[in-house]
């Protein structure tokens, strides 16, 4: 059976910006297999629809799974109240993830809530990743630090100036000429970023979000518009389909 | 042991328990849980006579004690329903129901005529999806559209023939006479309830379509009283869903009027949900020296 779920054991907690969270949770066997870019669909008790979260980051030693979350509505809000030593159901590990070829040279482009899922990827690249993130302002900056821990080249902006460049964060990456380019974040970073790869014949893979209720492909809810082989547009779904794409099969 | 077998329309399904169209698909993605033979039966993704790219994104939308959906019949065609997916679906140990909508009774009678010559074991008339325009639910919502609807549909249908309600009606149980009265074999019943949400910043309906069908934990009051008053009136057998999440649901729906059952939402929440409630109905009836589930249908004695 490909699908499980599985009650798993917060074993760290923390709130890292303003109502952004950092969970890890003990998932030995969603460790096992899971790779960056998938996500996680998780319980929130008394709600009808799950949420899907972004793995963060995977420890297969330690079997961990890392989730960072930003409080967006009230089932986010929920599980913001979750502690160390409780524990949450989730069905993991969900969807398509990012190509990881660490032989080559990476560039990771995020904005936002978007950053998370790039994390576990660019750790694979480490001195072979430039990773360039942007955030509203210094206070909502996550997860710098990490990124330069697994010794990627990080370059930083905020909306305001408050920390780092004053911009966009595609204003960082115009000398970088990699091999790979893997971006989440607002549509709007997205398709400037995609722009970017074609202008320079660069693979460039994007992580979509989407209300999605299923998360494994049945419902149907999660629609995307895809370009097929031929270049005509069908719908495809984002926790099936992606969440990460080639971004010149996606509609942006 | 209880025995959980049931008898609708001449087809028996050794539990009572059927994926709800549309919460489904074909099958695939569930079946990477458990065997698809855990459960008694499965009506498909609503299919129709050619292949439906559905509606825009957003399709989904969260409300109290359930959730909204527009997907807007989303499907390949009948076509390669039968050639791609059924084939697959025979081999997994459950009964198979094919969930039809269409433009035109001309789009109906032919996917009946296409499903005839097939080893499907029902069909499903979907005259209630409230998601698509021209999806059928034009023939849901009078009792001469579903008379209409079912006459012509039952002339070119050889296999057992269930009608599926809407509940944005004025008096279901008229609805189901219709359908019983022009040769349904059975109903299904009920379909969503046509709801919206509306994003308060961006003052936009949150689903692309605009509104949408209301379904989950929230609906089972409802569905209940409206199979308790259809199955006062009708003779054919009825196979109840709205809301059912857990096995007192199911026990329910059961005492309300249903011979079987279909569940859907749930299976979004938890979809080990049919595993559980499957579970709690053979200890219930064990209890309670219940040897067959007929014995609860319709069994609630009303003041």
């Amino acid at each position: 059976m490909k699908y499980d779920v599985q009650l798993c054991e917060i074993v760290r907690r923390a709130e890292i910006a303003d109502d952004t969270y950092d969970f890890t949770v003990q998932a030995p066997a969603f460790a096992a297999v899971a790779k960056p870019g998938q996500f996680a669909h998780i319980y929130v008790p008394g709600r009808t629809l799950r949420r899907p979260i972004s793995i963060c980051d995977i420890d297969r030693e330690n079997g961990t799974l890392r989730f960072v979350f930003q409080i967006r509505g009230a089932g986010t809000a929920d599980l913001a109240n979750f502690e160390v030593g409780d524990t949450l159901d989730i069905l993991a590990p969900l969807g398509r993830g990012f190509t990881v070829d660490p032989e080559k040279k990476a560039l990771f482009v995020g904005g936002g809530i978007g950053v998370p899922p790039l994390l576990g990827a660019a750790k694979y690249y480490g001195q072979n990743a430039t990773v360039a993130i942007g955030f509203r302002d210094k206070n909502h900056v996550i997860l710098a630090e990490d990124f330069k821990a697994a010794g990627c080249d990080v370059r930083v902006a905020t909306d305001d100036g408050s920390f780092g460049h004053h911009g966009l964060v595609v204003d960082l990456i115009r000398d970088v000429r990699p091999d790979i380019l893997c971006a989440c974040g607002p549509m709007v970073m997205l398709r400037a970023v995609a722009a970017f790869a074609k202008e320079n014949n660069i693979r460039c893979e994007i992580s979509l979000e989407e209300r999605m209720a299923c998360g494994i492909g049945a419902c149907l809810g999660c629609a995307v518009e895809l370009y097929d082989e031929n270049g005509e547009i069908y719908m495809g779904h984002v926790c099936k389909d992606g969440p990460v794409f080639a971004a010149e099969r996606v509609v942006l | 042991m209880a025995d959980l077998q049931v008898n609708v329309a001449g087809v028996s399904f050794h539990n009572p328990l059927i994926a709800a169209s549309g919460t489904f698909g074909f099958g695939r993605e569930y079946a990477e849980f458990y065997p698809l033979s855990t459960l008694g039966g499965i009506s498909s993704k609503g299919i129709t006579l050619k292949a439906r790219p559905g509606n825009p994104a957003p399709r989904i939308a969260e409300a109290p004690g359930g959730m909204l959906n527009a997907v807007g019949l989303q499907n390949p065609g009948v076509d390669h329903f039968i050639e791609q997916d059924l084939p697959w679906l025979r081999e997994q140990g459950t009964r198979i129901i094919a969930n039809i909508a269409g433009n035109t009774p001309e789009d109906y009678c032919a996917m009946a005529e296409k499903l005839n010559d097939t080893d499907v074991d029902m069909i499903e008339l979907n005259i209630s999806c409230p998601n698509v325009k021209q999806g059928g639910v034009q023939f849901g919502t009078t009792c001469a559209g579903v008379s209409g609807i079912t006459k012509a549909v039952r002339a070119h249908c050889k296999k057992p023939l269930m009608v599926k309600l809407s509940p944005n009606v004025t008096d279901i149980s008229e609805m189901a006479l219709a359908a019983e009265s022009e040769g349904a074999d059975a109903i299904s019943m009920i379909n969503t309830l046509t709801g919206m949400r509306i994003d308060i910043r961006t003052r936009r309906p949150i689903i692309h379509n605009n509104t949408g069908g209301f379904s989950g934990p929230a609906l089972l009051p409802i569905a209940v009283r409206m199979v308790w008053q259809t199955y006062q009136k009708v003779k054919i057998p009825i196979v109840g869903l709205g809301g059912i999440s857990t096995w007192q649901d199911a026990v329910e729906m059961l005492l309300a009027g249903a011979t079987a059952l279909q569940i859907g939402t749930v299976l979004f929440t938890d979809p080990y949900a049919p595993v559980k409630i499957l579970e709690g109905l053979t200890k219930f009836m064990d209890e309670n020296g219940i040897r067959s589930l007929s014995e609860l249908t319709g069994a609630v004695q009303a003041w």
